[in-house]
């Protein structure tokens, strides 16, 4: 409390002062913060411009769309037709299933990989545990054009191009998660392990009741960071897939483009967009702080 | 103990078994395929080993496209995207209303379908018979000549590539910067502001050097996913871009493996290991750059 009060004071001392040794500079700072926010808010419609207008596109009628020379920035007769024709022109509704099937194993197997390896490295003592540490971080530093060119041959040989099998196994693992979660496994105090193995407990129950409870934040965060990689995907489910049947909705978008509702119908191909990009907005807009922390943490993309 | 030892094996044997499948085994055949000359993949075999597939895609007009593309977005987009990002972070935080608003926005790009949001940039900039686009309709406002962005001139190709790069991977830029920024102490800009340290000498003696070893982590990272650049490209210039001529050095491996020229691993191998060590080069020369002026 008096430190907060002391930090107080200093600052209603230098706000004090400062304005009295230099009155001039008041209207600068003025003139300064506005051109801050215009050039802030030029930058917000740069980025939001893109929704805006397939949201917009989405909603014109295929007639009306074609035959503005110089496209107009609203409608007043917005149409819900060319979501319906997304849904039965291309098979959008099963790019969705695919996409969901894929994440949700992709995910779940992800999990069932790295929260053992995570805890092996963090709690458990084994011979060899720092050289395959050490190994695995190297593996960090792979990228992943370098494995795709045999995993796309390994897949092809096993016969499991166009299955779901082809297309999951190789994007379950990711070894920077696995180090993630041993970091964090490795926070929770050992005496509690002790504890527990003084109790009678086993691994696997001090892992699923203790661990898993305490590291539940970082968890959440990798599942996130694996569900927007999963449904983004593109380039291996490009290479592994040919059949309509298993195209996740990356593949199938550029079919559309390629291919669907005749080249033209730009109506419709923006409503599948905005179909497509709305699940992860909305998980976006629920786990906003997550997403951004564990982005930071984590993530890169570009 | 060696109970012990064995069950810690156990819990490890998953990720072991899928790292090696699919990345430890990967890595080792990737350099076998590259050296093996006139591989065929339907009777894996191959006349011998040699450099051969290495100097077939170092002559190959395709191979020098992409590279040349690759380059050229990796030199433009690098250096604007991180300090347009440092821009934005900076204004960021000189303001307190509207931040969080401001904030959300700006990383809504980073959780975007790349392909599909790369469709309405397509939109945008293309010129059709019936319709020039919207962009070529202001460019029109003001004056200029419009321009088919998207199957024109090689410069409005690789302008809208671009943009759409630097869209697409400033979210996470101004993330990382404006975390950097709100963890620089507020006792050294107090200490400056006492001493009536002007504002541009206290960017660049207190914030600059207190966030270089972000920057510099921004710059890595962002040479490696610059040189990785694909989907993006193919976002809007669809799959066949050797045709387009915007193709980049991940897009030749992939093409070269697979569609319709693909067929060809060793080549799409050596491919990647050229990437590799080019790849490896800028890094570590960044690492050299960064260690001599980073202030950690």
């Amino acid at each position: 409390m008096c430190i907060t009060e002391d930090s107080e004071m200093n600052e209603n001392n230098t706000a004090n002062t400062a304005p009295a040794a230099e009155p001039k500079k008041k209207k600068s700072f003025h003139v300064m913060t506005v051109v801050v926010y215009i050039l802030l808010s030029l930058w917000g419609i740069l980025v939001l411009f893109p929704f805006y207008w397939m949201l917009l596109t989405s909603v014109k009628d295929y007639g009306a769309y074609s035959s503005e020379y110089v496209p107009q920035f609203f409608t007043l007769s917005p149409t819900a037709d060319n979501y319906a024709e997304a849904f039965s022109a291309v098979p959008l509704g099963q790019y969705f299933l695919n996409t969901l099937i894929f994440t949700i194993i992709t995910t779940a197997m992800m999990l069932l990989v790295t929260i053992p390896a995570a805890f092996a490295f963090s709690r458990l003592e084994f011979r060899g545990k720092n050289l395959v540490f050490t190994l695995f971080l190297a593996l960090m530093m792979i990228p992943n054009e370098l494995v795709i060119i045999t995993n796309f041959q390994t897949i092809t040989d096993l016969g499991m191009r166009n299955t779901f099998s082809g297309l999951i196994l190789p994007s379950v693992t990711s070894v920077f998660f696995i180090y993630l979660l041993k970091e964090n496994f490795e926070q929770i105090p050992d005496e509690l392990y002790k504890a527990a193995k003084v109790d009678g407990t086993s691994d696997l129950r001090y892992l699923t009741k203790v661990m898993i409870p305490i590291c539940k934040p970082t968890i959440i965060t990798i599942i996130i960071l694996k569900v927007i990689e999963c449904w983004n995907s593109y380039v291996w489910p490009r290479l592994i897939t040919d059949d309509k049947a298993y195209f996740l909705v990356s593949n199938g978008i550029q079919e559309i483009r390629e291919n669907g509702f005749g080249r033209e119908n730009i109506p419709a191909m923006m409503a599948a967009v905005v179909l497509i990009s709305v699940p992860l907005i909305v998980l976006f807009v629920i786990f906003r702080k997550k997403i951004m922390e564990g982005v930071s943490r984590g993530g890169t993309k570009g | 103990m060696k109970k012990n030892s064995f069950k810690a094996w156990l819990y490890l044997l998953p990720a072991l078994i899928f790292l090696g499948v699919f990345m430890l085994y990967p890595l080792i055949d990737v350099l076998i395929y590259s050296v093996e000359e006139g591989y065929n993949s339907a009777s894996q075999t191959s006349f011998g080993i040699g450099s051969y597939n290495f100097s077939y895609v170092l002559h190959d007009p395709y191979f020098m496209q992409a590279l040349q593309n690759t380059f050229l977005l990796v030199i433009i987009t690098v250096p604007l995207s991180t300090g347009l990002a440092l821009l934005i972070s900076l204004g960021l935080t000189s303001i307190k209303k509207l931040r969080n608003l401001f904030q959300t926005i700006y990383f809504l790009p980073y959780v975007t379908n790349t392909l599909a949001v790369g469709l309405v940039f397509m939109i945008l900039f293309k010129k059709t018979a019936y319709s020039d686009g919207l962009v070529n309709a202001l460019i029109s406002i003001f004056g200029g000549q419009s321009v088919d962005f998207i199957d024109g001139p090689y410069w409005a190709k690789m302008f809208v590539l671009c943009l759409y790069t630097i869209w697409i991977v400033l979210p996470f830029k101004i993330l990382i910067l404006t975390s950097a920024l709100a963890s620089v102490n507020e006792m050294y800009y107090k200490a400056a502001r006492v001493d009536g340290t002007s504002k541009f000498r206290t960017f660049t003696r207190i914030t600059l050097p207190m966030i270089s070893p972000m920057i510099f982590y921004l710059v890595i990272t962002g040479f490696i996913g610059a040189f990785k650049a694909y989907s993006d490209s193919v976002a809007l210039f669809g799959t066949d871009l050797n045709a387009a001529g915007m193709n980049t050095i991940v897009g030749y491996i992939y093409d070269m493996l697979y569609g319709d020229s693909g067929g060809y691993p060793s080549y799409a191998s050596a491919a990647a290991i050229i990437l590799f060590v080019i790849v490896l080069t800028i890094t570590v020369i960044n690492l050299m750059i960064s260690r001599k002026n980073v202030h950690y």
